[in-house]
């Protein structure tokens, strides 16, 4: 699933294979004049305006690059330059002058010869941009004939393998005859960066493109999407809700919120000194290498209190870490390991070790962050902790008692002790059943009280997450994703548990909100003693929450260590790669406070 | 506006308090079945399709609120195949007996057998597709296997060689037996399905992780969310079921001649079909148009279950 490989070689192609002509534009006339534009959605409850006049320009070669959250519009904007937006979305206002012309009141017939041609697009999924049933080189020909490159057969098919190879994929040739799922992710965003810029368009829109993939290889795949879009003067709009990666990547930074822009100018600017106070709360929020453990605070939690990142007593710390050296540890995993066995046709199988020998211990109170790319074997890891995959060996020892050869009351018992919060707050929750009824699950299960000091225990609950009682008569449905984390975090806490195993369970969320759900965490953690395994693939959100580190590659742990050391003094390659891979990380941010 | 690069643009500040992630509640509550609910309240066929059904299992249950002629005796020949008079708005039989009480009358055959074969479908194919589906490995190649064999063997086909062999025993009960016994493998296979992409859910998980047991989280969790296509198919398949049973009564093999049902009525008609067209046409009307209102129920039902089929409208 490796990237690097491909890497090496596509960095000596691009230099033989690119002949292109630069684009003969006047570089002080702007190639995309945006205004007013008002985009609005038709939906049972009438017309949604998710664009409410938006306006600025692209200059050719230029590099700009859209920041918000989810719902700010941010995606919109990039679908309605090109008037590709779904069934229910419409136009309603201003216009999109692309070299002059009006795209936003083009016929069909226009359109389709600007886009592709002229404006390359790369959507934001790469698992499920590419159609599954055709072959890799179908596609990309298929891209090659409909913008008109080349139209006999031969030429076709040599244009198509030229795309790929400047995209960088090592033999292009037998790589055309494979199917989508024989691509990794990144070999996926590959291709689909070579179709959007097959045509050598003038302006490519990239839509999240690298969202969807691990830091290393997001940073390889922007590197190369930089070196394509410079080498042709072509200008590039990316659409992002990562600041640190906007700012890294483009020279202009529009920041957009709830269908607005409210701040736009040169990137480095606003991210060290930012006007708008939305803008302001964005940086202030977003997790960095330069920000500061989190630590919780008691007052007042329950009045909805904004979220703030408060910067931490060294010297206290410093102190509780002595502390911890003595302390007996709640969780210590020892030699930990999971073998699958990958069926390989012919009736034989082949051992795959996803988690390969790996100890750690966490201390009472603490937070012990397992970090890893996709694959690396830390969710295999938590799902092993949590009693919910049976371990090829090892053991897991739970306030001394050895959960690997526990029996079934045994590990039930254990449960009470040890509650998760996963990824997807959309598909953790049951649609079906109220929040009060989720959040009182748990203590159905283990017999706990009845019905009425279970009324009290859900108030009580929603109340340490900072959700208004009356929620517990609702529905899933009806609340946002960081609202419905708060409800997993509630249910997580119904039992008192000891320790929480978070999986991913910020990784889900807006900036903003996830700032806020840290807080939660850290205000939890220190009210409760609670004892964290914070298992995610996000450096960033580590560095806010970590106390000690465990990185995992490839099923092995290889390195570990507290959270201070690891990040000023990273000791394998490995780690020191994550880390500098983390978008924006080398970039100096504003003082927000 | 112009937006040179070099420009720095601040938006007006209007409301400089961003309220992160407010809560907004709306009035009302809004779950699944209360949205469904919503929809199919404003939707007239829905209605229309409720009148029917619920006209049909009104006689069914008491046809003498309907009709005050018996439909078997005071049968007299010499009103054979006669049009309709007072009294008597859809004309007689053949064998001079009152159309339109034959017509009341015969709606309890044909919604006792559909509410019956919807039964044991209901009660064989959900536990064979649920459990298949939810433990998987071997229960669920084992169970599948068994499906797919009643499932090569066409239904219909099936109850026919059924109602022959048990000729002696022909009753409600026996027909929808010999139907539903048969049918049941394609709603297994319906549930099986949802089951299997409902069970890789993060809730499935988490029910898990606090310590239910899996048949628990299965009944609990799995099961309900994997309700809409069973609820549809079993709407619709009480309609496919009348109208198996008429088939069956038709080709002589479904109820004896002494019960009364649309089918049998539609199959003694058919002699007479020349002189007396009106004997066939009103059972087959009533059968149409209960068969019709359980389908379109179905498909409403589908629909107003579908939250993108829902946007979409």
């Amino acid at each position: 699933m490796s990237d690097s490989p491909v890497t090496a070689i596509d960095m000596n192609q691009e230099t033989d294979v690119l002949v292109h002509d630069s684009h003969n534009v006047d570089p002080n006339k702007p190639l995309v004049e945006i205004r007013d534009l008002a985009i609005g959605f038709t939906t049972q409850g009438g017309v949604v305006e998710a664009l409410k006049g938006v306006s600025f320009d692209i200059f050719p070669g230029e590099t700009v690059a859209i920041v918000g959250e989810s719902g700010s519009g941010k995606s919109t904007t990039a679908h309605g330059i090109i008037n590709l937006l779904p069934e229910n979305g419409k136009i309603t206002g201003g216009s999109v002058k692309f070299e002059g012309k009006d795209l936003a009141t083009a016929k069909k017939a226009d359109l389709y010869k600007v886009r592709g041609r002229d404006i390359g697009f790369v959507p934001q999924d790469p698992m499920s941009n590419l159609n599954p049933v055709w072959s890799v080189g179908f596609q990309v020909r298929e891209a090659v004939k409909a913008n008109g490159l080349a139209t006999n057969k031969k030429d076709v098919n040599a244009r198509a393998i030229e795309v790929l190879k400047e995209a960088g994929l090592a033999d292009a040739e037998r790589r055309m005859a494979q199917y989508p799922h024989q691509f990794s992710g990144g070999m996926r965003q590959r291709v689909l960066i070579g179709i959007g810029l097959a045509a050598n368009p003038k302006l490519l829109i990239a839509d999240e493109p690298t969202s969807a993939l691990d830091v290393t290889v997001q940073r390889v795949i922007l590197d190369h999407l930089e070196a394509l879009t410079r080498e042709r003067n072509t200008a590039l709009l990316l659409i992002t809700h990562d600041l640190g990666l906007a700012a890294e990547r483009a020279t202009k930074l529009i920041v957009m919120y709830q269908g607005k822009i409210v701040e736009a100018g040169p990137s480095l600017k606003i991210l060290q000194s930012p006007q708008h106070p939305y803008t302001k709360r964005l940086i202030a929020s977003a997790p960095s290498l330069a920000s500061q453990r989190i630590s919780g605070t008691h007052v007042d939690h329950v009045g909805g209190k904004e979220a703030g990142i408060d910067v931490a007593d060294l010297a206290a710390k410093h102190e509780r870490a002595k502390a911890d050296q003595a302390a007996t540890p709640v969780v210590e995993v020892k030699d930990l390991t999971k073998i699958y066995s990958i069926r390989k046709g012919n009736f034989k199988s082949e051992p795959l070790r996803a988690v390969d020998n790996i100890s750690f211990r966490i201390p009472k109170g603490r937070t012990l962050a397992l970090v890893g790319e996709s694959g690396s074997g830390k969710t295999t890891a938590a799902k092993m902790v949590l009693g919910l995959e049976k371990p090829t060996s090892g053991d897991i020892f739970l306030d001394g008692t050895n959960l690997a050869g526990a029996s079934r009351s045994e590990l039930f018992k254990v449960r009470r002790k040890m509650q998760p919060v996963f990824q997807d707050p959309y598909g953790s929750l049951d649609p079906q059943r109220s929040i009060g009824a989720i959040i009182s699950e748990p203590l159905k299960v283990h017999k706990v009280g009845d019905s009425a000091s279970r009324e009290a225990r859900i108030k009580e609950l929603l109340e340490q997450v900072s959700l208004p009682t009356a929620v517990a008569k609702r529905y899933p449905n009806e609340l946002s994703g960081g609202q419905r984390q708060r409800v997993a975090i509630a249910r997580a806490l119904a039992l008192k548990p000891e320790i929480v195993v978070l999986d991913e369970a910020v990784s889900a969320l807006d900036v903003l909100v996830q700032a806020q759900i840290l807080q939660l965490l850290a205000d939890l953690q220190s009210e409760l003693d609670l004892t964290y395994l914070f298992i995610t693939h996000d450096l960033a959100v580590v560095r806010v929450v970590a106390d000690e580190i465990a990185v995992m590659e490839q099923g092995k742990i290889v390195e570990s260590g507290t959270a201070d050391d690891i990040f000023s003094n990273a000791q394998t390659e490995y780690t020191q790669k994550l880390l500098e891979a983390i978008p924006g990380a080398g970039i100096e941010w504003g003082d927000v406070e | 506006m112009s937006n040179r690069p070099s420009e720095h643009y601040v938006a007006p500040i209007e409301d400089a308090n961003v309220e992160v992630d407010a809560l907004k509640l709306k009035e009302r509550k809004s779950n699944l079945w209360l949205d469904a609910w919503r929809d199919l309240r404003r939707r007239p066929l829905f209605y229309a399709a409720v009148a029917m059904v619920l006209l049909v299992t009104l006689m069914a249950l008491w046809p003498t609120l309907f009709t005050d002629v018996p439909p078997n005796s005071e049968c007299s020949l010499s009103n054979s195949n006669g049009g309709a008079v007072a009294g008597h708005p859809m004309g007689f039989t053949r064998q001079g007996c009152d159309i339109y009480a034959r017509v009341v009358w015969g709606a309890r055959t044909s919604l006792a057998v559909g509410v019956l074969v919807v039964a044991i479908t209901a009660a064989i194919g959900i536990p064979m597709g649920a459990i298949a589906g939810f433990f998987g490995g071997k229960i669920d190649s084992f169970l599948s296997r068994i499906g797919d064999i009643f499932f090569s063997i066409p239904y219909f086909l099936a109850a026919v060689v059924v109602m022959s062999v048990l000729s002696d025993l022909r009753s409600v009960w026996t027909i929808a037996l010999a139907i539903g016994g048969f049918a049941w493998a394609s709603l297994a296979r319906i549930l099986r399905a949802e089951i299997l992409q409902v069970k890789n859910s993060d809730y499935i998980m988490a029910s898990e992780a606090v310590g239910r047991g899996r048949m628990s989280t299965l009944m609990r969790h799995a099961l309900p969310n994997s309700l809409t296509p069973v609820i549809v198919t079993l709407t619709i398949a009480l309609g496919a079921a009348i109208v198996a049973e008429a088939t069956l009564s038709f080709l002589g093999v479904g109820l004896g001649d002494t019960v009364m049902s649309w089918g049998n009525d539609i199959s003694k008609a058919q002699t007479s079909i020349r002189t007396a067209p009106m004997s066939l046409v009103w059972p087959s009307l009533a059968l149409t148009l209960t068969v019709l209102a359980f389908i379109v129920l179905g498909e409403l039902i589908r629909d107003a279950l579908d939250p993108k089929a829902r946007a979409r409208r």
